[in-house]
């Protein structure tokens, strides 16, 4: 029965890949050609012989014959700053938070946790004018800290993590309290270790999250050395002339794809366990 | 090694009182067993000895110590649990070693315990595999391993056998037998498996309801039960209860319209209403007696037969336990004979004992 079917399935799913992967091609593609070609509508289907030229030019200067950007290089590293500490940072305070949410009795605490979960339902754009305004008195403008700690309090990790930790069996709490291990030694070597595989998997999830930060960005960030590749690729895109250089546009937004892409595929396996197993 | 003393021991879990003034001393290097119904409260009783669970009153000592307020790593305790709860990401050796550790124990004293224990338990071809690469039996090992390396006053297990299948339990039951033989530390043991606690406990702690029924040898907890709750827990098939009568002098029982002498009397009783508990095994069939039932079922066990039937007058079901040989039939009439040594007599209202 099932088998008779895949013939179908296969078909299904490869026009799917194709539907989503024809934007990618085409991106690629783009990125090979000199601006006139792809200006004048009349791009072909292959790979042109203007790869080097535009990835350079993108790389190393991001100045096209109108667009004014940083070097994508610059850019790069900016953006890769920012989502590595909203990571780190994200997974540091969620873990800890969800450990004492789940592990330590005291006043008030589900009060804390609802607290938490609230937050969940005000999505950045909410609150975004007030953290603005918090961060402008602070002095946060044009700096890391202003690009990413705003972002790093999470509720969606957080109550990962709190699940996760749920499943943690009382007994084994409770074995460490009489092996001797107080509240920090259990964290470090058990609920860690244990936690490893979530961990990874939250890391690639936040990573992206944090690569692809758009609107935050743009407002806390003025000059051009603390732009982000996101930030970036949208500056190029609205020059306001009929020329625009798309040869530029795609190879930065090649460039802008790859740690994303080298993320998810080194972290595939972590990712994977992560999302179906529970060492238990 | 230390006695373990409990002096008036209550839990309340909000507005549920769950242990009701539990007061016991365990012996140097006794082995006991807490046997009862579910929920009767045994695993809290045992988690308030290791200072998981705290009291609502009375007093723990451990040794000369009062330790009513110590953290349960002060304690000097070792618990064995029912679900192993072995560190997942630990090796068996690490698992062993870990409470070592973190006690600060020099390294090489580490691994001459751990390596002591393993031998013992004969786990020294499994000390590099995690815990998820084990048998349940190996597991159940390695627990005990992580207990022993210690060197505790006071072992701790809650039901520590009852995930593995009846085979390994019987096996793993005579393990810690010897094993408790060889070291002769303090043991508390917590199970509801009767056969598991007669064989292993020198003395047993019947507990009902939050309440201790009965501390003695299992021997005598078995022929003198304190209580009708004792006689019909302990023992399978359970004790039979009729339903009597104390006569005028207090020297017999009227069971419907039947009269049965007692070896003793009991006149500050006479003429009360009592329960007459008799074991299966004590009941015979012909004889002098007055007791008469008509057989309802046979179970033929092999060894034993075991017949189950009604009294003539009272309607009580009773079980005997016969020789394999016995010839009996369903629906026959049955004259049970019980040597008046064997009868034993309580209170029907208080259900405790009042003698023989
Ligand atoms: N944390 C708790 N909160 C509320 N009630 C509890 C709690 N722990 C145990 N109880 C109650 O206390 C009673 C005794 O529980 P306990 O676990 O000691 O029983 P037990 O004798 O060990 O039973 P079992 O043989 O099933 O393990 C039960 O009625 C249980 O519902
Ligand atoms: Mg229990």
């Amino acid at each position: 029965m099932l088998h008779e079917r895949s013939w179908h399935a296969h078909l299904a799913l490869v026009l799917g890949v194709a539907v989503f992967a024809f934007p990618i091609y085409m991106a690629l593609n783009g990125s090979t050609w000199d601006a006139g070609t792809i200006g004048g509508g009349r791009m072909p289907l292959y790979p042109g012989a203007e790869a080097a030229a535009n990835y350079g030019q993108a790389w190393f200067s991001g100045e096209g014959a109108r667009a004014k950007g940083a070097p994508v290089s610059v850019m790069m590293i900016n953006s890769f700053l920012m989502a590595v500490i909203i990571t780190l940072g994200k997974v540091a305070i969620s873990i800890i938070s969800a450990y004492a949410v789940v592990f330590f009795a005291f006043p008030l605490r589900m009060f804390f946790f609802w607290m938490i979960f609230i937050t969940l339902m005000l999505p950045v754009e909410v609150r975004i004018i007030p953290t603005y305004a918090v961060a402008a008195n602070l002095g946060l403008i044009d700096s890391f800290a202003g690009l990413t700690v705003p972002l790093i309090a999470s509720a969606t990790a957080t109550l990962l993590f709190r699940q996760f930790f749920l499943t943690i069996p009382d007994e084994l709490v409770e074995a460490s309290k009489i092996d001797g291990a107080g509240p920090l030694r259990f964290f470090w070597d058990t609920v860690l270790p244990l936690s490893r595989t979530n961990i990874a998997a939250l890391c690639v999830i936040l990573f992206i999250y944090g690569w692809n930060q758009y609107l935050w960005p743009l407002l806390i960030t003025t000059s051009p050395e603390m732009e982000t590749i996101v930030i970036g690729i949208t500056k190029l895109v609205s020059t306001a002339d009929a020329h625009t250089d798309w040869n530029l546009i795609m190879a930065t937004t090649v460039l802008a794809m790859l740690p994303p892409v080298a993320v998810v595929i080194l972290m595939q396996r972590w990712f994977v366990r992560g999302l179906i197993e529970s060492e238990k | 090694m230390a006695e373990v003393r409990l002096g008036g021991v209550t839990k309340q879990f909000g507005a549920v009182r769950v242990i009701h003034g539990v007061d016991c001393t365990i012996a140097d290097g006794e082995f006991v067993v807490i046997l009862g119904p579910s929920g009767c409260g045994k695993s809290t009783l045992l988690r308030i000895i290791a200072g998981l669970e705290q009291q609502t009153s009375g007093q723990v000592f451990i040794g000369p110590r009062d330790v009513t307020l110590v953290e349960p790593k002060d304690r000097n305790i070792a618990m064995v649990f029912q679900n192993y709860a072995l560190y997942p990401h630990l090796s068996v050796f690490e698992n062993m070693a870990y409470g070592l550790k973190v006690r600060g124990t020099p390294r090489a004293e580490v691994d001459t315990r751990v390596r002591r224990a393993a031998r013992t338990l004969e786990l020294e071809a499994l000390l590099d595999r995690r815990p998820r690469q084990l048998s349940g039996g190996q597991r159940q090992r390695v627990a005990m391993g992580r207990a022993i390396v210690r060197d505790p006053q006071v072992f701790l297990f809650d039901e520590p056998l009852s995930n593995l299948d009846a085979k390994l339990r019987v096996q793993m039951r005579v393990e810690i037998k010897r094993l408790h033989q060889s070291l002769r530390t303090t043991s508390v043991y917590v199970t509801h498996d009767q056969v598991e606690a007669m064989t292993l406990a020198d003395r047993l702690i019947v507990m009902n309801a939050g309440r201790v029924e009965q501390i003695g040898t299992p021997l005598e907890v078995y022929t003198t039960p304190a209580s009708t709750f004792v006689g019909g827990f302990i023992g399978s098939p359970p004790m039979n209860m009729l339903s009597g009568r104390l006569s005028a002098s207090g020297d017999s029982v009227e069971l419907g319209d039947t009269a049965v002498a007692l070896a003793g009397a009991f006149p500050t009783h006479a003429g009360r209403p009592i329960v007459l508990g008799i074991r299966p095994e004590h009941m015979s069939i012909g004889g002098r007696s007055r007791l008469s039932a008509s057989v309802e079922l046979v179970e033929a066990l092999g060894a034993d037969t075991l017949v189950h039937a009604t009294t003539g007058s009272a309607k009580d079901i009773v079980t005997l336990r016969l020789p394999g040989d016995a010839r009996v039939d369903r629906g026959q009439r049955l004259a049970i004979d019980v040597a008046p040594a064997n009868l034993h007599v309580f209170d029907r209202d208080s259900g405790q004992r009042l003698g023989r």
